[in-house]
């Protein structure tokens, strides 16, 4: 195209969009764990294209109530909604990035990477069942290790949140016990342990209790300098985290015969794969009322998917891979706006 | 003095009058309005608290305050344990803040010589200044790990021991919990109480304690029996607001309870209160009845504070009739 016509384009562009393409702000509010990454992506966007993002991290359960209030241009969850409520409330929601969680433990001479637990293990020591660092169970996955009898701490979330859905998703996928005494959600009746509020709250619990133990976004525990263990996963590997292995996760989910995207990626299949990883999601509704603004929304995200990748990584997020890409933004199709027209026509503006 | 000023002083002064009136009339309407207003907001809050429990109430019923569940899987929800909890951790930082509170104040009226009561004094009052939030971190990244390695080990091996009040210490230690919340309740309580028990003490006239110590009292009995009879009104007033601030402290508790929804028979385990619980889930609450239940445990709260103040007042009611007659 001629940059004569571009530019003429763009005139009229400015005409017919006049106000709307000057007041470019969109809204979204939801999910802590996203929030360095949206922030990151929204400062280089708004660098380039003058659209500002204002994202509120008040927590997935207010990211869901907002958006059904329709309050905010687009709602973010650490939980994946299940389709039929999806359904019922008329939204739609694709995830934008991967994270992984490790957990973190306290003792004496043990050093980040020395220790290895498994699924089973976890769910003992996070129903009761195993009550020293001592007990055999954890000496057996740890031949050559001094372990001490020191009783153990353990510690969970105390505020609602994604990573415990996560976490708790993870424990009944691996222990039948853990499934029917306690289940998954982002808050569960916990058995045991002490609570502490937000990553932080759990990371400052864990490592100043002797003997303590608890799961943390794997950011949470490289920032703070935090003993992470290795976990065995599914094929039976120890492994220690990165992102490669959270990425491993991601590249066997099978997103587009999940409806709804209600895909859950802990526990995954693969030999490199690590076994609690999840994904962070954006809701939107399927009905617009103000098309422009669903388009930026979506603008804004299809640009994070196509250029946000470095910057994922170096915060330790998971990028989508361009094949899931592709299949979310085909998804996008069912966001119409008054007239029954896609907002999205496939084409950033 | 003419007629003619007379008659004008006093028409001037009629004016003034009338003037007067008017602005007395439009500040009576103005505080009349601003005391309706205080009784609108608590009206406002009683009843968006009671239509906002309303579906927690009609879900579980009575049951609800007498139920330990706290299941937010299954959409059970019991509010004991936080009720247990605000209760205890207030409970202990009373046993331990008004003793320490008492003594001080009775040192720096009665017997600390004169240059150090002003120091001391202030640096009491200082404690009051600290945000509460500083109090939470000094508890969990200070005073938390410290008790677990070196006061909670001997605890629980002697006093653990005792048949009966063992089960109030078993272990194992974990530093965090709802002995630790308790304490740094008392240190928190312990300026307020002391503040107004010094007050308190330095109204008794210095002819009545000149009076007993002339008869031949000793210090304490002047303390007892001369001190505390003439100050008893002040000193329930004080330790009564250091209850209201233990029961509603909401940071500083929830960085040392534990937040864990159980009610243990060891003070050594970890717990939870009314306001730590809504503090650590409101955000996140998914689900109208979670929220609703959430706001329940608010008015219990709001509840439980009205009790503690009606007491207080019936209290000093009995005191000052007693007092009097």
């Amino acid at each position: 195209m001629k940059a004569y016509s571009t530019l003429l384009l763009s005139v009229a562009a400015a005409v017919a969009f006049g106000l709307a393409a000057q007041a470019a702000e969109i809204s979204g509010a939801g999910a802590t764990f996203p929030y360095p990454i949206y922030a990151k992506w929204a400062a280089a966007y708004a660098q380039k294209t003058g659209t500002r993002l204002n994202y509120q991290s008040i927590g997935s359960g207010g990211g869901i109530a907002q958006i059904n209030a329709r309050t905010v241009d687009f709602g973010a969850s650490d939980m994946p909604l299940k389709p039929d409520v999806l359904e019922k409330d008329g939204l739609t929601q694709f995830p934008p990035v991967i994270g992984g969680e490790v957990m973190v433990v306290n003792l004496p001479g043990i050093k980040p990477g020395q220790m290895t637990l498994d699924g089973p293990t976890i769910a003992n020591i996070y129903l009761g069942k195993i009550t020293k660092w001592d007990d055999p169970a954890i000496a057996k996955l740890n031949p050559g290790l001094k372990l001490p009898s020191t009783a153990i701490a353990v510690v969970h979330r105390s505020d609602g949140s994604g990573t415990t859905f996560i976490f708790t998703d993870y424990l009944s996928k691996v222990s039948p016990d853990w499934m029917s005494q306690v289940g998954e959600g982002t808050s569960v009746e916990w058995p045991v342990g002490l609570g502490g509020k937000g990553n932080e709250g759990v990371s400052a619990i864990a490592s100043r209790t002797l003997g303590g133990i608890g799961y943390v976004e794997y950011a949470y525990a490289l920032q703070n300098k935090l003993t992470h263990t290795k976990l065995i996963n599914s094929a039976g590997n120890a492994l220690e985290p990165s992102i490669a292995v959270f990425q491993a996760a991601a590249a066997n989910a099978d997103w587009k015969s999940a409806p709804g995207f209600y895909l859950i990626l802990t526990n995954q299949p693969g030999k490199n794969t690590w076994p609690i990883t999840g994904a962070t999601f954006i809701l939107m509704h399927k009905k617009q009322d103000n098309p422009e603004k669903a388009k930026q929304v979506l603008e804004f995200f299809d640009w994070a998917y196509k250029n946000g990748a470095p910057m994922a990584r170096s915060l330790d997020y998971v990028p989508m891979p361009p094949n899931a890409v592709a299949i979310f933004e085909d998804s996008w199709k069912q966001i119409v706006g008054p007239d029954g027209k896609p907002v999205w026509d496939g084409h950033s503006s | 003095m003419t007629a003619e000023t007379v008659e004008a002083a006093a028409s001037r002064a009629d004016r003034q009058g009338r003037a007067g009136a008017v602005g007395d009339g439009i500040f009576r309407a103005l505080t009349f309005f601003f005391a309706l207003l205080v009784l609108l907001i608590l009206g406002g809050v009683i009843i968006s608290l009671i239509a906002g429990a309303w579906p927690a109430f009609r879900a579980f019923g009575p049951a609800f305050v007498i139920s330990e569940v706290w299941n937010p899987v299954t959409g059970k929800f019991g509010a004991l344990a936080p009720i247990y909890g605000t209760l205890v951790t207030s409970a202990i930082a009373m046993l331990i803040g008004i003793p320490v509170a008492f003594g001080v104040a009775v040192f720096i009226t009665e017997i600390s010589p004169v240059w150090l009561k002003r120091p001391l004094a202030t640096m009491i009052e200082l404690l009051a200044a600290i945000p509460s939030i500083i109090y939470g971190i000094w508890g969990l990244f200070v005073f938390a790990p410290f008790v677990q390695q070196y006061i909670q080990p001997g605890i629980i091996d002697t006093l653990g021991n005792i048949p009966g009040i063992g089960a109030l210490f078993a272990g194992p230690p974990l530093g965090i919990g709802v002995l630790t919340a308790g304490f740094i309740l008392a240190i928190m309580v312990l300026p307020f109480i002391s503040a107004i028990m010094r007050d308190v003490f330095e109204t008794v006239p210095p002819m009545l304690k000149e009076s007993a110590y002339g008869l031949g009292a000793t210090r304490s009995e002047v303390v007892w029996q001369v001190v505390l009879p003439f100050t008893r009104v002040g000193v329930v007033g004080g330790v009564m607001l250091g209850l209201g601030r233990a029961l509603g402290e909401t940071m500083a508790v929830t960085f040392v309870i534990g937040n864990a929804h159980r009610i243990s028979a060891s003070i050594l385990q970890p717990g939870t209160t009314i306001s730590a619980s809504l503090a650590n889930e409101f955000t996140e609450a998914f689900g109208d009845l979670y929220r609703s239940s959430l706001i329940a445990l608010g008015f219990i709260l709001f509840v439980i504070t009205f009790i503690v103040l009606a007491i207080a007042k019936v209290m000093l009611l009995r005191l000052q009739k007693q007092a009097g007659g």
